[in-house]
């Protein structure tokens, strides 16, 4: 039995007498400490998968499974950076991260050690510097980590990233890419993340689940990156594994599941 | 300094530091002498204007009701006539025979203690219609109808219901002043951006957390909205509610003053009114600004 298993979820969005069907039958397992993708065109329903591994949205059918018990409400054991860092703007950077800090350690760790966790995590991501600034004082990327922190300063079991990286330029992208694959490499993370980039699944990810166009998405094809760590950016370039993962991406997304949209563009 | 002196060399140094002084003496002096010359432009630019358009109405005033007959005073006559009120505002001859400062420090209060009930009842009342569709949907109607009742119109049913003028004043500033904060509470709350519920439901805050971390944060520009508009109102409906009630108060120094045809007293209470008025704006625009920094920064 896997370590995150989503069971069978359909999702169906109901309003008024109009049903819209989002995902059919959606399963996929994620083993301890492996970094999972999921892809897929936008508006695919993709994020509400990872709201439905969080907790935030309830599916229509099918559960979630971590650790062989059922999930079916938010909690910080499926810490979630959000798409666009959610971070409290009325707290300072270090308030942000110490407030789900105090919340999930209040019962086992002091004032002290509190204090120092929220401190370690900052450094973590290379934002102790910023502590004290307010959300609105730091760039786009530097929330983004901000954000990170706070998640991983939940110890939470599976990490979820809910296109992290998509409101961010390409140098800050890359930048902050290397920092979480620095990351789950030493600690260990069990990761699921939503993403449309090509690049970024292939060079993360230790599997990519390819979704079809909705409504009602399935799980098209599911890619292993047999690829060792750490992974080095430039050096991948060349890489036969990488060139040929990428190919099988670019074709399932643009080949066999374009979006309307495109289609209707030729 | 002498390190650096001692590295070039005794001959080409020895000019270079005075240079360096007589060059850095205007250099520094220039930017804090136009600093305090652009801060003076600046406070001019926002004093003057204002002071030249009192002066012209003033003057204005003097000139068309300076022929006998007229039926306001002028200003120098309002002045010469309540300079004893102007400059001992203190003084207490027993019963309504005060000075100013009582008559508006009794209004002051009775102010307080209503809008601070109409405060804490408002941002509950506004909290949980925010929240609760059923709460929206049952109240909102009533208070809609409400609201536009004029504060006035409650004196008579509040003087029936106390059978007192102390409590029945603070009860229409409360029922003016709660509205506005109801409703801008309630809009604040339930403009909550779902990102902030979804990070408190994975933080798992429980409802007191929720209310004291996130959502009162979060709706504070809202509430201070509420509350600013509130607090004009309150000053608005006092003034009119003491001319009724009677006692000790700004309102009925302004009836009384009326009744023994006192008109300089009414201007001269006017601008206190109208001054007082500005003020607890300000005071409220203040502390939502001092409040709300992180939240209207973003």
């Amino acid at each position: 039995m896997s370590y995150l298993k989503i069971d069978h979820v359909d999702k169906t969005f109901t309003r008024g007498a109009r049903q819209t069907e989002v995902l059919r039958d959606v399963t996929v397992e994620v083993e301890k400490g492996q970094y999972v993708s999921i892809i897929g065109h936008s508006g695919c329903g993709k994020s509400t998968l990872l709201n439905i591994v969080a907790g935030l949205t309830q599916p229509t059918r099918g559960g979630v499974l971590l650790e062989n018990r059922e999930v079916n409400a938010p909690g910080p054991d499926r810490a979630v950076v959000f798409q666009n860092h959610s971070l409290l703007p009325w707290l300072t950077v270090y308030d942000n991260v110490r407030l789900a800090v105090d919340k999930v350690f209040a019962a086992t760790k002091g004032r002290r050690e509190r204090h120092a966790w929220t401190l370690e995590n900052l450094d973590l991501v290379q934002m102790g510097h910023a502590k004290d600034k307010r959300p609105h004082e730091i760039s786009g990327g530097m929330k983004q980590r901000v954000g990170l922190a706070r998640a991983l300063a939940m110890q939470p079991k599976v990490l979820l990233l809910d296109e992290p990286f998509g409101a961010l330029d390409a140098l800050t992208r890359a930048h902050l890419q290397d920092s979480v694959m620095a990351i789950q490499q030493s600690l260990g993370n069990t990761v699921l993340m939503i993403t449309h980039d090509v690049d970024e699944a292939v060079l993360l990810s230790d599997r990519v689940v390819m979704m079809t166009n909705g409504p009602g998405a399935r799980i098209g094809e599911v890619l292993e990156v047999a690829m060792g760590r750490p992974r080095k950016r430039l050096e991948l370039a060349a890489d036969p594994i990488y060139i040929k993962s990428r190919q099988r991406l670019l074709e399932f997304l643009y080949a066999r599941h374009r979006t309307p949209q495109l289609q209707a563009a030729e | 300094m002498n390190q650096m002196v001692r590295k070039v060399g005794p001959a080409p140094a020895r000019p270079q530091p005075r240079a360096a002084v007589i060059a850095a003496l205007p250099i520094k002096a220039t930017p804090r002498a136009s600093r305090a010359l652009a801060a003076l432009a600046d406070l001019a630019a926002r004093v003057i204007p204002p002071a030249l358009v009192l002066a012209l109405l003033l003057l204005v005033w003097e000139l068309s009701c300076a022929r006998k007959g007229a039926s306001l005073p002028p200003p120098s006559r309002v002045l010469a006539d309540t300079w004893e009120l102007i400059v001992d505002p203190f003084f207490d001859r027993g019963g309504i025979d005060k000075g100013l400062f009582w008559h508006l420090s009794a209004s002051l209060q009775r102010v307080a203690l209503g809008y601070a009930l109409a405060a804490a009842v408002g941002v509950a009342l506004g909290t949980l219609i925010g929240q609760s569709v059923w709460a929206l949907r049952g109240l909102d109607p009533i208070f809609q109808v409400l609201r536009t009742v004029p504060p006035l119109a409650w004196l008579p049913l509040s003087l029936a219901a106390f059978r007192d003028g102390q409590p029945s004043a603070i009860f229409v500033i409360f029922i003016t002043a709660i509205w506005p904060i109801i409703i801008n509470t309630a809009v604040g709350i339930r403009n909550i951006p779902q990102d902030y519920r979804n990070v408190a439901a994975v933080l798992r805050l429980n409802a007191g957390e929720f209310f004291t971390k996130i959502m009162i944060p979060s709706a504070a520009p809202y509430i201070f909205t509420g509350l600013r508009i509130g607090i004009g109102l309150s000053w608005l409906a006092i003034v009119a509610a003491e001319m009724l009630i009677g006692g000790v108060g700004i309102g009925f120094f302004i009836w009384d003053a009326w009744n023994s045809s006192h008109i300089s007293e009414i201007i001269l209470a006017l601008t206190y009114v109208g001054s007082i008025g500005f003020i607890l704006d300000r005071l409220v625009a203040l502390t939502a600004s001092i409040v709300t920094r992180g939240t209207a920064a973003n």
